[in-house]
C-alpha cells in the first residue's frame, strides 16, 4: 500500500507535464454510450418488475408490453401482506429475516475483528499457520455440509427455529481476512505499544484502540454480511418450514403453480429487496469503496 | 524512607503478580480471540464436512432406523448414475456459458470506467445494483422475462422476426437463460474488482509504453491484463466455486417446484439440485447417497479450480 502511495506522489509532478498518461484520457462518446447501455441493462429488470407489480396481473399479456408504472403498486403490496390471499405470513418473514441478518452481521463483525486483531497485531505461536488455515477454509463451500448440518440441527432441536439459520454463519473466514488486512494497515503499532505501557490488558487495547480505528471497515463488513444473510435461500429452504420462513423463502412460495400472478410475485419481490436497495442508495459509496479497497489488498 | 523500605517486598510482590497476569494475558488472549472463530467454524463448518465424508460411506436414510457401512458402494452407484452425469454436464455447461462472457465483459467494463469520466459514481452504483438484488429476486424476474408466452425476450425476438422460444423447455436455451441471470448479477461486481486492481497499476508503466508508441489496445493487453493477473485469478476461482454450486436460479426457473428435477427432461438440473433432490427435495432422504454427491461436487470444484488457476497463470505470464 505504501509503495503504491509513493509511486503515485512521484508521478503527480510528471502527470502535469505529460498528457500521454492513459488515465488522463477522456472518455469518448462510444465509451459513454456503452456504459449507458450497461447501466440501463443493469437497472431495467428491476424497473420492469416494479412496472409489473404496479399493474393488474392481466396487464402482463398486453401487446405491446406496458412499459410505464401503473397505480396498483400499493394495492398489490397490500395483497402480499394479506394472509387470506397468500399462504404465508409476510410480516413474520420480514421480521425473521431482520433478526437473522442482524444477528449474523453483528456476530461476524465481532468475531472477525477479534480474530483479525490477534492475527494482525498479537504475537503467538502458530499465527501464520492458523491464518493460512482460515484462508484455506474460504474454498470449502458450506453448502457441501448441508446434510450433516441438518442432522446436527435436528439433534439440537433447532429445525424450524431461527437458531438453525443463524448458527452456521456466525463466523466468516472472509471477514477475518478482511479485518486482518485492514488492522495491519490502519492501526499503528505505536498506539498499541503506548496503551500497553499504560497498563492496558489486551481486551482493553481491543476495545479502546482497535475498535474505534476499524469502524469504517467493520461497517462495510457488517453491511455486506447483512446483505448476504438477507439473500440466503438454500439453507433456510431446508431447515425452515413455510410457516416460519425467511423473506426469500416466502417470496419464492408466492410463485408456485402454473397460473402465476406476477403482480403479486413482483410486489413481494419488491418488498424483499427494498431494505437492500435503501441501504445501497444511502451507503453505496462506502460499500463500493470497501469492496475496492479489499480487492486491492487481497 | 523507612516506611518505603518496609513496604518494598509487598509492592514488589504485587508488581510480580501483575506482571504474571500480563504475561498470561499476552500468551492466552490471542488464542482466545482466534479460538472463537475456530470453535464455531469447527462446529458448523468442519464437522459437517468430515461427517459428510463418513456418511457417504453408509446407507444412511432418514426414513430407516438403522445405518450400515457400505464402503464405496455409493460412489460406484454414482459413477453409473446417468442422472448424476447429466447434472454434471448441465452444471459445467451453464458455468462455462456464464463465466466466460461475464469475466470478459467485466474486464471491458472496468477498462472503460477507468478513464476520465463524468458520472463515475453513477456508473459504479448502477453496475453494482444487480449484485445487491437477491438471488431469488433475480431468478423470479428473469424467469418471467424468459417466459414463453408473455416474456420480454420473446417479444424482442419477435420484433426482429424470430418466432418465440420456449426457453425453459430446451436444453441449450435453458442454459442460456440461466447464464444470463448469473451474468447479469455478477458482471458489475467483477468489474469493480478489476477496476480497483487497475487503479493500483503505477502510472509510469503506461507512460513509458506510450513513449514507445504502444497503442491503447496494446497497452491493455501488455500492461493492464498482466498487472491485474492476481485479481483475474481470484475472480476465476471465485466464480468457479460459486458457479459449480448453482442452485437458486435453476431451482426457481422450474415451473413446478415440488422437486428439483430441473425441467421435465432434467435439461437444467445442476449437481446441487440433484443433491437436494436425493436428500430433501422429493422426500427421498437418501443422505448417504447425497453425501457422496456432495463430495464429488467438492472434488470437481477443487479440480477445476486448480486447472483454471494453472491455465490463467500460464496464459498471462506468456504475454509479459
Amino acid at each position: 500500500m505504501a509503495a503504491v502511495a509513493t509511486s503515485k506522489t512521484s508521478t503527480r509532478g510528471r502527470r502535469r507535464r505529460m498528457t500521454l498518461s492513459r488515465r488522463f484520457e477522456s472518455a469518448g462518446p462510444f465509451t459513454y454510450l456503452f456504459l449507458l447501455g450497461v447501466a440501463i441493462l443493469s437497472v431495467f429488470p428491476l424497473y420492469w418488475s416494479v412496472v409489473v407489480a404496479s399493474h393488474d396481473n392481466s396487464a402482463i399479456a398486453d401487446y405491446p408490453p406496458v412499459m410505464t408504472p401503473g397505480r396498483e403498486l400499493f394495492h398489490n403490496i397490500g395483497r402480499v401482506f394479506n394472509s387470506g390471499e397468500v399462504n404465508i405470513n409476510f410480516w413474520t418473514a420480514l421480521i425473521n429475516s431482520a433478526i437473522v441478518s442482524g444477528a449474523i452481521a453483528f456476530s461476524v463483525v465481532l468475531f472477525s475483528t477479534l480474530a483479525g486483531f490477534a492475527f494482525a497485531k498479537l504475537k503467538f505461536r502458530g499465527n501464520k499457520v492458523l491464518m493460512l488455515v482460515v484462508v484455506g477454509t474460504l474454498i470449502v463451500p458450506v453448502q457441501l455440509g448441508v446434510i450433516p448440518l441438518y442432522i446436527e440441527m435436528k439433534h439440537l432441536g433447532w429445525i424450524n427455529h431461527l437458531h438453525a439459520v443463524i448458527a452456521p454463519f456466525l463466523v466468516s473466514a472472509f471477514g477475518v481476512f478482511l479485518m486482518r488486512q485492514y488492522i495491519v494497515s490502519s492501526v499503528p503499532n505505536e498506539l498499541i505499544d503506548a496503551s500497553r505501557v499504560d497498563g492496558c490488558h489486551t481486551l482493553r487495547v481491543f476495545w479502546h484502540v482497535v475498535l474505534p480505528a476499524v469502524r469504517p471497515a467493520a461497517a462495510v463488513l457488517g453491511l455486506l454480511t447483512f446483505m448476504n444473510a438477507w439473500n440466503d435461500f438454500f439453507w433456510p429452504l431446508i431447515v425452515l418450514t413455510p410457516g416460519n420462513p425467511t423473506v426469500q423463502v416466502a417470496v419464492s412460495t408466492l410463485q408456485s403453480g402454473y397460473v402465476q400472478d406476477y403482480s403479486l410475485v413482483f410486489a413481494g419481490t419488491f418488498v424483499s429487496i427494498l431494505p437492500l436497495l435503501a441501504i445501497f442508495l444511502v451507503l453505496g459509496r462506502q460499500i463500493i469503496g470497501g469492496i475496492m479497497k479489499g480487492a486491492v489488498k487481497g | 524512607m523507612s516506611e518505603a523500605i518496609e513496604h518494598a517486598p509487598s509492592v514488589r510482590r504485587a508488581g510480580a503478580a501483575r506482571r504474571r497476569l500480563h504475561r498470561i494475558d499476552a500468551v492466552v488472549s490471542p488464542y482466545v480471540y482466534v479460538g472463537s472463530f475456530f470453535v464455531i467454524f469447527c462446529a458448523f463448518g468442519l464437522f459437517p464436512l468430515g461427517y459428510t465424508a463418513w456418511m457417504s460411506l453408509t446407507d444412511r436414510n432418514l426414513l430407516n432406523p438403522t445405518t450400515h457401512f457400505v464402503g464405496l458402494d455409493n460412489y460406484t452407484a454414482l459413477l453409473h448414475d446417468s442422472y448424476f452425469w447429466n447434472a454434471v454436464e448441465n452444471t459445467l455447461g451453464i458455468w462455462v456459458l456464464s463465466t466466460v462472457p461475464q469475466l470478459l465483459l467485466a474486464l471491458a467494463l472496468a477498462h472503460l470506467i477507468n478513464t476520465k469520466l463524468r458520472g463515475r459514481t453513477f456508473f459504479r452504483m448502477s453496475v453494482l445494483l444487480p449484485q445487491v438484488t437477491s438471488l431469488v429476486a433475480v431468478a423470479l424476474i428473469f424467469t418471467q422475462l424468459f417466459s414463453r408466452d408473455y416474456g420480454l425476450f420473446n417479444y424482442l425476438l419477435g420484433g426482429i422476426g424470430i418466432s418465440p422460444v420456449d426457453w425453459e423447455a430446451g436444453r441449450f436455451s435453458s442454459w442460456v437463460a440461466l447464464s444470463v441471470m448469473v451474468t447479469w448479477r455478477w458482471t458489475g461486481f467483477n468489474a469493480l474488482l478489476y477496476l480497483a486492481a487497475m487503479q493500483a497499476i503505477p502510472e509510469d508503466l503506461y507512460e513509458s509504453a506510450a513513449i514507445d508508441g504502444a497503442r491503447r489496445w496494446r497497452q491493455f493487453w501488455h500492461i493492464t491484463v498482466p498487472m491485474i493477473r492476481p485479481t483475474i485469478i481470484f475472480t476465476v476461482v471465485v466464480s468457479t466455486i460459486g458457479g459449480l454450486q448453482l442452485f437458486t436460479e435453476p431451482f426457481l426457473f422450474q415451473p413446478v417446484k415440488n422437486g428439483a428435477m430441473g425441467g421435465s427432461a432434467r435439461q437444467y438440473q445442476t449437481i446441487s439440485m440433484y443433491l437436494y433432490e436425493k436428500s430433501f427435495g422429493s422426500s427421498q432422504f437418501k443422505f448417504g447417497y447425497a453425501a457422496a454427491i456432495a463430495w464429488c461436487l467438492f472434488l470437481i470444484i477443487v479440480l477445476i479450480s486448480i486447472i483454471n488457476f494453472l491455465l490463467v497463470r500460464r496464459i498471462k505470464s506468456a504475454e509479459t
